[in-house]
């Protein structure tokens, strides 16, 4: 975190436009965002994985095959959610949105650890 | 505390996700339960609905009306066939438990007995009257079981369900009940009730799997399903009775099956069976 605004600090000061090319071949910057990459890639492993999240069961998403359509296809996320909270709210219970909901509650019944259901809003947050 | 708590959501579940059956006697349910198919399912005549997803997806229905042209389950059926009518030691056979069997009683099964105070399903009375005669009952759910009752179901074939839910007998109307909660309380880690996949989403898709319409879910048990046909072996490896198949999806939602034959898997045959009163009987379906 602090290394980040540092960088950004120097980019701003450096005021050219140059500064973001220099950002990304910073070699900090470019494992922090391989490592942000691969969190996406984790989340969506597991949202496929027919053991874990198994999202296809109900939903079509970009990327997978043979989807259900008990639940809507998961696109713009960005738009119909306010924040990656609400997004892991709806993901932790969806009960809590609509009490009848066929979509199971991932995190209340303990179906994903928390982390899993991190990296999965990680990636359903990308849609 | 765990099971608490699921207690509560499943409880919780039923007093909002019930709107079709809304405190009424069996007779208003069964009304109100059609007519939500009928509706969601426009130009689908009544009697299609005991074709299950062939009814409502062409594609599929014509796979089926292929494999029925040499239908898998002959074979298993003529070992049902020779179950029903084999001597006992004791020189009497099935077929005397059920006589008139030839005639078609499929149709009056699951029956609420009075004098046991208790529903009797099909193969509770054909393990029944092995017992009574000196043999050893069947294993439950599949085998031999499943093939003497699909025999009985195939001579049963256009017969309309009939199952009788006598209004005026707290003791009947409490399996009902119990029968009815069971369908629509959510269980299991996933969550899910009876209701969910085939009250709310028949027609849509989970993964590839077509869910079908809870109503005329009954009609073709046992069933031969091609899945069961893939994991064991022989003639009987496809057959499997209405509870193999509770069984079945009860474990997909990960929530603990129960036993078959239990109470609450006869109340849920009895209270599932009934929704299906009128529909002509079609065992044994050929199933994936
Ligand atoms: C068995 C069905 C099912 C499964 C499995 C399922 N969902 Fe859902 N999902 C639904 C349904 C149905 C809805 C529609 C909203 C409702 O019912 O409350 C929904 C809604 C959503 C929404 C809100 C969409 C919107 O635009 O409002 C998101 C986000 C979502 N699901 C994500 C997921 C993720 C991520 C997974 C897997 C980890 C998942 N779902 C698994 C059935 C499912
Ligand atoms: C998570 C989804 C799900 C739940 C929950 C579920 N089922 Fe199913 N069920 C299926 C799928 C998928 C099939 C296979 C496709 C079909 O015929 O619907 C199926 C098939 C069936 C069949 C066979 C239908 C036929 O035509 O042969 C019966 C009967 C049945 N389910 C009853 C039940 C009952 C009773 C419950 C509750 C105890 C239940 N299901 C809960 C998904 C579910």
């Amino acid at each position: 975190m602090r290394k980040a605004a540092t960088l950004i600090t120097t980019a701003v000061s450096a005021a050219t436009l140059l500064g973001s090319l220099a950002l990304t071949s910073d070699p900090a910057v470019a494992a922090e965002k391989k490592k942000a990459l691969s969190v996406v890639e984790q989340g969506k492993q597991i949202a496929f994985n027919r053991k874990k999240g198994n999202c296809l069961a109900c939903h079509q998403i970009a990327g997978g095959t043979l989807p259900g359509n008990i639940g809507p296809p998961l696109v713009a996320m960005k738009q119909r959610f306010p924040s990656k909270q609400a997004l892991r709210e709806q993901i932790w219970d969806a009960t809590k949105r609509n009490p009848n909901t066929s979509m199971p509650p991932f995190g209340r019944h303990k179906i994903l650890t928390e982390d899993e259901i991190d990296k999965v809003v990680e990636f359903i947050w990308t849609l | 505390m765990k099971s608490k708590t699921l207690i509560l959501a499943a409880a919780a579940g039923l007093a909002a996700g019930a709107p079709l059956l809304a405190q009424a006697g069996p007779k208003e349910d069964l009304k109100a339960f059609r007519e939500y198919y009928m509706k969601r399912f426009p130009g689908v005549p009544l009697d299609e609905f005991a074709n299950g997803v062939y009814a409502i997806d062409a594609g599929m229905r014509a796979e089926w009306e292929q494999m029925e042209e040499f239908p898998p389950y002959e074979l298993g059926l003529d070992i049902g066939k020779a179950e029903f009518y084999k001597k006992f030691k004791n020189g009497k056979s099935l077929a005397d438990c059920f006589p008139d069997a030839e005639k078609g009683i499929k149709q009056n099964y699951p029956y609420w007995d009075p004098k046991r105070k208790e529903v009797i399903t099909l193969e509770l009375a054909i393990n029944e009257c092995r017992k009574a005669n000196g043999e050893k009952p069947y294993k439950w759910k599949k085998g031999k079981l499943a093939a003497v009752s699909a025999y009985i179901g195939y001579l049963s074939r256009g017969k309309r369900i009939n199952v009788v839910v006598p209004e005026d007998d707290p003791d009947a109307l409490a399996w009902y009940e119990r029968g009815k909660r069971f369908f629509y309380a959510k269980r299991g880690q996933l969550n899910f009730s009876c209701a969910d996949c085939h009250v709310a989403n028949p027609g849509r898709r989970i993964r590839a799997n077509l869910l079908s319409p809870a109503l005329g879910q009954v009609t073709h048990f046992p069933a031969y399903r091609k899945k069961w046909e893939a994991k064991g072996s022989g003639a009987l490896a496809g057959f499997g009775t209405i509870q193999r198949r509770y069984t079945g999806c009860n474990k997909q939602v990960r929530a603990k099956p129960f036993k078959a034959q239990s109470v609450e898997y006869r109340s849920l045959e009895y209270f599932h069976t009934y929704m299906s009163n009128g529909l002509p009987i079609n065992a044994p379906g050929v199933r994936m």
